[in-house]
Formats: C-alpha cells, structure tokens, sequence
C-alpha cells in the first residue's frame, strides 16, 4: 500500500496531539509551582507535595480507592470473560439478546442513571452503603468492558484447537485454562488495567452508591475543586497521572518482549 | 458423562454473569420505575409507599394503588425539565458534531501515517483516555478562568485586550466534552479507515478524480461504521453528563445530568429525580439501542 502522508495530515495530527496533551502537560507543570495561584509561575517548589502527603484525607481516599478498584477490577475480569464467552460461543440461548443489550447498554449509559438506579436498589434491599457497595457497582459497569475487549479478541480465535482438546478427552475446563485462557490472555490483562483505571476514575457512581467513611479520591479531589483550585489538587492528579503512565509504559514494553520472545521462538520452530 | 459435563460448564458461564447483570443492572431499572411513581416523604427511605413483603398480596394491592404519575405531571408542567432536557440534547448533538470536526482528521492522519508510527500514535491517542476524566475536566480550569492561562496567552500575543469569559459558560462545556470524549470518536474511525482498501482512491484518483471528490465519495462513505459508532459513544453518555457541566458551566449551563443531582442530592426528592432518570432513558433508548445494533453487527461480521 502505499501511503502518502500529506503535509495535511501532520498538520492535524500535531494540532490534534497538542489539544489532547496542553491541558495536562500545564497541569503537571503547575502543580510545582511556588504560588497558591495555578496560573501564574512564581518558581520551582515541591511544597504542595509534602503538604498532600501530610492530608490524612487524601491518603485516606486513596487508599479506599486502590483497594475498590483492585477487588472490583479483579471480580469484573472473571464475570466478563465469563460473558465474552457466553456471547461468542453460544449464539443459541433463552433471553440473549437481553444478555447482549445489557453488556452493550452500560457502555454509553449515562452514569446518573446507573448511580441512580444501583443506589436505590441497595436501599431497596436493605444494604447499607459503604465501601463494598461501591465496589459493586463499579464490578458491575466495568465487567462490560472487559467483555466487549475479551469478546473481540475471541471472534478471532481459532476454535479448532479448543475442538482437537476436546477430542482428545480434555474437559471444557481443562480446555479453558490449556487452551483458551493463554491464546486471550493479553485481552484480559488489558480488560483488568481497563477496569482498574475505570474504577480509580469514576466519580459519579461512587458518588451515589458510597456511605460515610467510603469516600474515593475522584470523590475527595471533587469537593475540593468546588472550593477552588489549588496547587495541591494539581499535585493530586500529577500523582494519579504519573501511576497511570507508568503502568502503561511497563504494559507495552512487556507486550512488546513477549512479541520479540514469539517471533524468536516461531524462528527457531521453523529452523528445525 | 462428558456432554453432561459440557452443558453443566455452558450453563454457568452464561448464567453468572446474566444473573450479575440481571440483578444489578436490570432489576435497578425497574425499581427506579417503581420509585418514580411514588411520592416524596420525610423517612427513611425518603419515600412512599414502600412494598412491604411481608404484608402479603393486600399489602403488596395497597401500595399499588397509591402509585400515580404526578412525578411525570410536575416534569410535563414545570418549563424548566423541558428545557432542560432540550438543551441537554442540543449541546450534546453540538459538541457531537464538534468532536467529528476535530477527530476525524486525526483518525484519518493516523491511518495514513508509516505502519510503524502508526502503533506509537494509537498508543499517544489512547494515553490520556488512562488518565483521569476528572482530572482532565480539571485541567480545563486553570486554562479557560478569566485569568488563566490561555486569556494571559491572548493578551500577550496582542489577539485580545480584556480578558474572554469563557469559564463557567456553554462554551466551556462544548469544549470540555470535546476534550474528553475525542479518544472514544477517533479510535472507531480509526479502525475502519485503517482496514480500508487505499487502492479504491488511488484508482479513483487515476481516472481523474480530484482528492476532495474521492474523499468525499469512497473514503468517507467506507469509514461511515466508524463514524456512526464513535458519535453514539460520544452523544450518548454527553446528554446525561454531569461533571462537565458542573464544574465547567455556569448559571446558563442547564443539563439534566445536573438537574437530576440537584433534585437527588440538595432537595432530596428521590422520586422527582427517578421520573427525570426514567424519562432522560425513555429519550435515549432509540440511540442506545441503535449503538448496540451497530455494536452486535461489527462483531459478527468479524467472525
């Protein structure tokens, strides 16, 4: 193929990337400023760190919020490869096109709705709200994520392989975890760090579905805003920022091994 | 024995995550529904009447009698919902279309860009989607306030005398939403610009064909499934946004995403705020469904 890459299109992908990294490139920036004022630069200084090190509420929120966003993250991996495959390998079922619908729904669902909704089931059901409601909730929105990433890699998934196991005596769940898991497995950890990061975001439905002593950090940063901006909720963010980047980076170098680690074994297979 | 196995195995892995979806997704549905046609009430809950189970069948015949639909009449009688909802569509289709305008040439310059910058520039669009949506409306802050940086920006390249009031306006949250939901519009139409056929234009542009013509007759037609996706991930979600228009809008700003967290934090009206939620659903139930369509065909058209 061959492509041409026009003058035109360097052009917006550079005004393009600028628009998508100013804004957070600033704020980073910012957040080691000397001045309380976000916007004017009076000199280089670490103190909004120390001082965020030094609010209990903030360590308080974050720790609440790593460990939401771990268990959920972690039990909405399991319950959406569980409903990638029931969408992939079993076309034929009672009520699936409502199964379907509400994998796909929560994708664009407006989040006031699902805070909403899951709020007043818990009341409806009794349950007080605290740390563990919210992490059901957020079990619930983000296990449709990872089954929509999970399902597109198994639509590509050459089923042969699960038959010949099969033949070969091998259970459905021994097949799964020889067979199946390994060839996806890149989807899932992907559908996990989706779920995680989605979890750590979310503001709205924590909001609704959380109690006294569950307040997350989007939560805690949230209501500090509404106060006003300061130096310190920059510092806030650089942070969350800084631990998103790196788990990224650590995510793709090691995708990327593993790519150089398959084609050096492919190599040798052939040469023998 | 291993049949019976099989169909033991196929029955759980569809029914956990059915049940899952059923109870914490479904039913919630149906009790916001239910709730909606209660009425406010100073307890706890803050509502009446409950279904209480345990008062059996006359019971459960009592409570449904007092359901009525004055929380639907209010929201029909007071302009206010009207107008809310109105113009929540209205600044969604606008930034909508906004983000299209913005994306589109990003996704088609990375689909055109060498195969081996293309991976890194996929990685570079998807990077700030990681980073927290909170922060990045946030970010909007420090650079659109009165003094902020982009007015200081202005008034120093000379463009601008006083400063822009661009913060707590409609324009702030056109912006913001275009900000944060640009990476859910570019990725689709990446994806069906980067599996297109370059050859169908290269032909079209042998024959004659000027650039923009065979843009506009080959390439945008074939990206069109891109492009449709992308606008309901976009659309959708805008016309029940809360934090942007929260944090970003001002006074003028009326969204219901906002008017539904008033009615459910400040005055708590639980049922009022039901009613706004079940009909905000009610609008949103064509395009939902349509995504999802559109979502179940890609996927089974890649089998």
């Amino acid at each position: 193929m061959n492509t041409t890459w026009s003058r035109f299109n360097i052009v917006s992908l550079v005004i393009g990337f600028a628009f998508l990294y100013l804004p957070i490139v600033l704020l980073v920036v910012f957040s080691f400023n000397e001045s309380r004022l976000v916007t004017v630069w009076a000199g280089f200084s670490t103190k909004w760190y120390v001082s965020l090190f030094n609010n209990k509420s903030f360590i308080d929120a974050a720790w609440v919020t790593i460990r939401v966003g771990l268990i959920s993250a972690t039990c909405a991996t399991v319950l959406g490869t569980l409903g990638a495959l029931a969408l992939t390998r079993y076309t034929r079922f009672r009520g699936r096109m409502l199964f379907s619908a509400m994998i796909y729904a929560p994708l664009v669902m407006p989040e006031v709705i699902t805070g909403l909704s899951l709020l007043l089931l818990f009341v409806a059901i009794g349950f007080d709200r605290g740390i563990w409601t919210v992490t059901l909730a957020h079990i619930t929105f983000t296990m449709c994520f990872v089954a929509v990433v999970v399902q597109s890699r198994l639509v590509s998934f050459d089923r042969s392989l699960e038959e010949a196991a099969m033949d070969l005596g091998a259970t459905p769940v021994t097949t799964f975890f020889k067979v199946t898991l390994p060839v996806i497995l890149p989807a899932v950890v992907s559908g996990w760090m989706l779920a995680f990061t989605l979890s750590l975001d979310d503001l709205v439905i924590s909001s609704f579905t959380s109690g006294p002593g569950a307040t997350t950090l989007p939560m805690r940063i949230y209501s500090q805003v509404r106060l006003g901006v300061t130096p310190e909720i920059n510092a806030a963010c650089t942070i969350l920022i800084a631990i998103v980047a790196v788990g990224v980076v650590i995510a793709s170098i090691a995708n990327k091994r593993r790519e150089v680690q398959k084609a050096r074994d492919e190599q040798a297979a052939a040469r023998h | 024995m291993q049949k019976l196995i099989a169909s033991i195995t196929s029955r759980l892995v569809i029914s956990v995550p059915y049940l899952w979806m059923l109870i914490f997704f479904f039913i919630p549905f149906i009790i916001v529904f239910k709730i909606s046609l209660s009425q406010v009430t100073m307890a706890i809950p803050p509502y009446t009447p409950t279904i209480d189970i345990a008062a059996g069948w006359q019971g459960l015949i009592n409570s449904v009698s007092q359901f009525n639909w004055d929380n639907y009449t209010f929201l029909a009688s007071d302009p206010l919902y009207y107008k809310a909802y109105l113009s929540s569509v209205i600044i969604a289709g606008i930034s909508t279309f906004l983000t299209l305008l913005v994306g589109y040439p990003i996704a088609y310059g990375m689909a055109r860009a060498p195969a081996t910058v293309r991976s890194t520039l996929l990685m570079l669009v998807i990077l700030p989607f990681w980073t927290s949506f909170l922060i990045r409306v946030y970010a909007w802050i420090g650079i659109l306030k009165p003094e902020g940086l982009l007015n200081q920006f202005l008034i120093w390249a000379n463009v601008i005398h006083t400063p822009l009031n661009i913060l707590n306006t409609n324009t702030a949250v056109l912006i913001g939403i275009v900000y944060s939901y640009l990476p859910f519009l570019v990725l689709p139409i990446y994806s069906t610009l980067e599996k297109m056929d370059y050859s169908l234009v290269e032909a079209a542009e042998d024959l004659g064909c000027p650039p923009i013509t065979a843009f506009w007759k080959i390439t945008f037609p074939l990206s069109l499934p891109g492009v449709v996706a992308g606008c309901f991930l976009v659309f959708i979600p805008a016309v029940g946004e809360f934090v942007i228009p929260d944090l970003l809008g001002g006074s003028e700003t009326l969204m219901i995403g906002k008017t539904l967290w008033n009615e459910f934090s400040a005055n708590r009206d639980w049922p009022l705020s039901s009613a706004v939620a079940v009909v905000l659903l009610a609008l949103l139930v064509v395009p939902i469904v349509l995504f999802q369509r559109s979502e179940a065909k890609a996927q089974e058209s890649e089998k």
